[in-house]
């Protein structure tokens, strides 16, 4: 009995990253009411927006789809102790590998959909890679050398799509891929009436399930998050450090490229340029927030983009601008990274209750909070 | 050739000068021992801030409105970075994450204020800075005509500022301690001076130069604010690493990048360069910089602290 009450009493992942989703929205409602709309109204539309119909809950899973593969990308380079920050770039590369398949490539519906994705994982995986491999081999920050490698992405789509793909009518985007060409398929569109609900959701379910077995089940896995939890004491048991950085990337990489494959040939299906995919970052707090746990990228995931898709209606029927929900992501992030602030504020506001309920026992209750270093 | 160079140079300069300015400001902050990636964001709320404070006051107070719009700019970025200050000196977070947060509450909140205020989330100025050629200087041969014409006053703001900084960090005892709190902090803390304290101007000088790089893009050579300032804050960062933590390197650098992007802007309209893509001029200063990262990761020069919390 005392111990399940000491367990109740803990901070923990969870409401931490509870804490900080509360602070978010009430930072966005703060922000609705500066600009005097009413923040009720606001949240209102804004999950309605994402959540009222079928079809719109086809385009909220469709905006998930993509954030959680992406979520999933970061949260798996976390866990090998790198800070994927250039999911954007290899979004990119991996979506216009697709897009070019899409494009160019005629082959049986099952046999060109293995093209199609082995195409995005690849790209999305060279542009991983390089920065895996310039970590390993010449000790180069990966946040630095992935953020570069966002930009030398976002040019080399800036000038390949007007040269080689371009549509009938616009230069700054690709030509529409044909539906049969792309991720949707009739009967998805037909259950979710005519959302962008895409094929892209049951392969971003299947990259959760696979990278929790490789996470918990595999031998890969288990060194990967030895790397991550300290890469003396891994080098140390023998395990091959730098392989593992390039072996984590690649996968992050490729995760990312998923996550282009689902947006440019499922959610869009066109590429526009002069655009570094906001969901690149987005999945930072999609990491975050789920603690770099697969099943917990699934739900925020889900979260965010429920907050991602209801925007677009909340606009039409507030005066709220739809940058309000990437504000609160914003928000949330730097709650996470604040999140000693809620541990210290839950372990004090637990402290003072465990001293009221047990006061014969203070002694031993109150162990210091020890100091986050 | 030559008349290309002439024509090109005011462009080069009018953007290396943002990139410096927001450079210098990483620098301030490594060397105190903060990363800042959050530069990016830092411009753009500069970069809002002042055309916000331009377009009210214009109307009133004519051309006079451009300095109070860059101070304005200057002192809303230092504001904001107090935040990433607080995160990562305070509470010991993760700079890198702080410093995307930043970037992303930047990105968010100023086209979301920007559509609040104008319905559109652009915000045009209505008058920009009047190039002017610099009597007598403009006159001497090869050099008048590439610096010292067509230039903005506030290239030479910006350059007094760039100089003033290179004496604070490296000819005071300030300076010495600032710099040491990015390498050693526990001396600096040893000798009786607060690290924490030093931390908070060098990340406040950060935000204040990147918030006055983002109002320099705004009345120089935008007129308008757009939402985005493109990746420059990234670019400063990659200069910064380039330049190899020092101020005559981060000149250089920025510089170069400047000149890299004026000519993949222009390279379509001049024969003599539109034999090379485009790309490759728009790509360099990144591939340059993984490859400076690559030569010198032996022997980094960045600070040693950067990024650790005390």
């Amino acid at each position: 009995m005392k111990s399940l009450k000491k367990r109740e009493l803990q901070s923990n992942a969870f409401l931490v990253a509870v804490s900080a989703v509360v602070l978010g929205l009430i930072a966005g409602a703060l922000l609705m009411a500066v600009i005097g709309s009413n923040p009720f109204a606001g949240f209102w539309y804004l999950f309605r927006g994402s959540l009222m119909n079928i079809e719109r809950i086809g385009n909220t899973l469709a905006t998930a789809t993509t954030l959680m593969l992406v979520g999933l990308s970061v949260a798996f380079a976390f866990r090998t102790g790198l800070f994927n920050i250039g999911a954007s770039g290899q979004m990119l590369v991996g979506g216009l590998c697709a897009t070019i398949v899409a494009h160019k490539v005629f082959l049986p519906r099952p046999l060109f959909l293995a093209v199609l994705i082995g195409s995005a994982l690849a790209g999305g995986a060279l542009w991983g890679v390089i920065p895996g491999f310039l970590k390993a081999k010449f000790n180069v920050h990966e946040v630095v050398a992935t953020i570069m490698m966002n930009w030398i992405a976002y040019w080399s789509v800036y000038y390949f799509v007007p040269a080689y793909l371009k549509g009938p009518s616009l230069e700054t985007e690709s030509a529409s891929i044909a539906v049969s060409q792309s991720l949707r398929t009739g009967w998805l569109t037909n259950l979710f009436n005519g959302s962008y609900m895409n094929l892209g959701f049951f392969i971003a379910i299947i990259s959760v399930i696979l990278i929790k077995f490789i996470l918990d089940k595999t031998t890969l896995g288990f060194s990967l998050k030895a790397v991550g939890a300290n890469r003396f004491c891994a080098e140390y048991a023998g395990i091959k450090v730098n392989r593992n950085v390039v072996i984590s990337m690649m996968i992050a990489g490729g995760l990312a490229g998923l996550a282009g494959l689902s947006f440019y040939t499922g959610y869009s299906r066109n590429m526009q340029i002069g655009v570094l995919p906001s969901q690149g970052f987005d999945g930072i707090a999609v990491a975050l927030l789920g603690a770099s746990n697969p099943i917990g990228v699934f739900f925020s995931a889900l979260f965010f983009g429920v907050l991602q898709s209801g925007k677009g209606f909340m606009n039409a029927m507030t005066s709220v601008p739809p940058e309000i929900a990437d504000t609160i992501i914003a928000v949330i992030i730097y709650f996470t990274a604040t999140s000693v602030l809620f541990k210290r504020f839950w372990d004090a506001v637990f402290k003072r209750r465990n001293n009221r309920v047990n006061p014969q026992e203070k002694s031993v209750e109150t162990t210091p909070v020890k100091e986050e270093k | 050739m030559w008349n290309t160079l002439v024509s090109i140079f005011p462009y080069a300069i009018a953007y290396t000068i943002p990139m410096l300015m927001t450079s210098l400001g990483g620098l301030y902050s490594e060397r105190s021992g903060v990363t800042n990636l959050g530069l990016e964001g830092l411009m753009l709320v500069g970069y809002f801030a002042s055309a916000i404070t331009i377009k009210m006051s214009e109307a009133t107070l004519g051309i006079n409105a451009l300095p109070i719009g860059l101070l304005v700019g200057v002192a809303a970025g230092a504001i904001f970075s107090l935040l990433h200050a607080f995160a990562s000196i305070n509470l010991k977070a993760d700079q890198v994450i702080s410093g995307t947060a930043i970037n992303m509450l930047a990105a968010a909140l100023t086209v979301y204020l920007a559509r609040t205020i104008s319905g559109s989330g652009n915000v045009r100025i209505m008058m920009g800075i009047v190039r002017k050629n610099i009597p007598f200087l403009s006159k001497i041969p090869i050099i008048g005509p590439l610096f010292f014409s067509q230039s903005y006053w506030t290239t030479w703001v910006c350059l007094a500022i760039w100089g003033l900084s290179w004496i604070l960090l490296y000819k005071t005892s300030f300076g010495l301690r600032l710099r040491a709190c990015g390498e050693h902090p526990s001396a600096v803390a040893s000798a009786g001076i607060s690290v924490h304290k030093m931390r908070y101007f060098g990340v406040a000088m950060s935000g204040a130069l990147a918030g006055l790089g983002g109002a320099v893009i705004l009345i120089t050579y935008s007129g308008e604010f757009n939402g985005t300032v493109a990746g420059l804050g990234f670019l400063s960062i990659a200069a910064l690493i380039f330049g190899q933590w020092k101020p005559l390197g981060i000149l250089g650098a920025t510089f170069f990048f400047g000149i890299a992007t004026t000519i993949a802007n222009v390279s379509q309209v001049i024969p003599s360069l539109q034999v090379i893509p485009p790309v490759f001029f728009k790509i360099f200063p990144y591939v340059a910089t993984l490859l400076a990262l690559v030569l010198f990761s032996k022997n980094s020069a960045a600070p040693k602290a950067s990024g650790e919390p005390f």
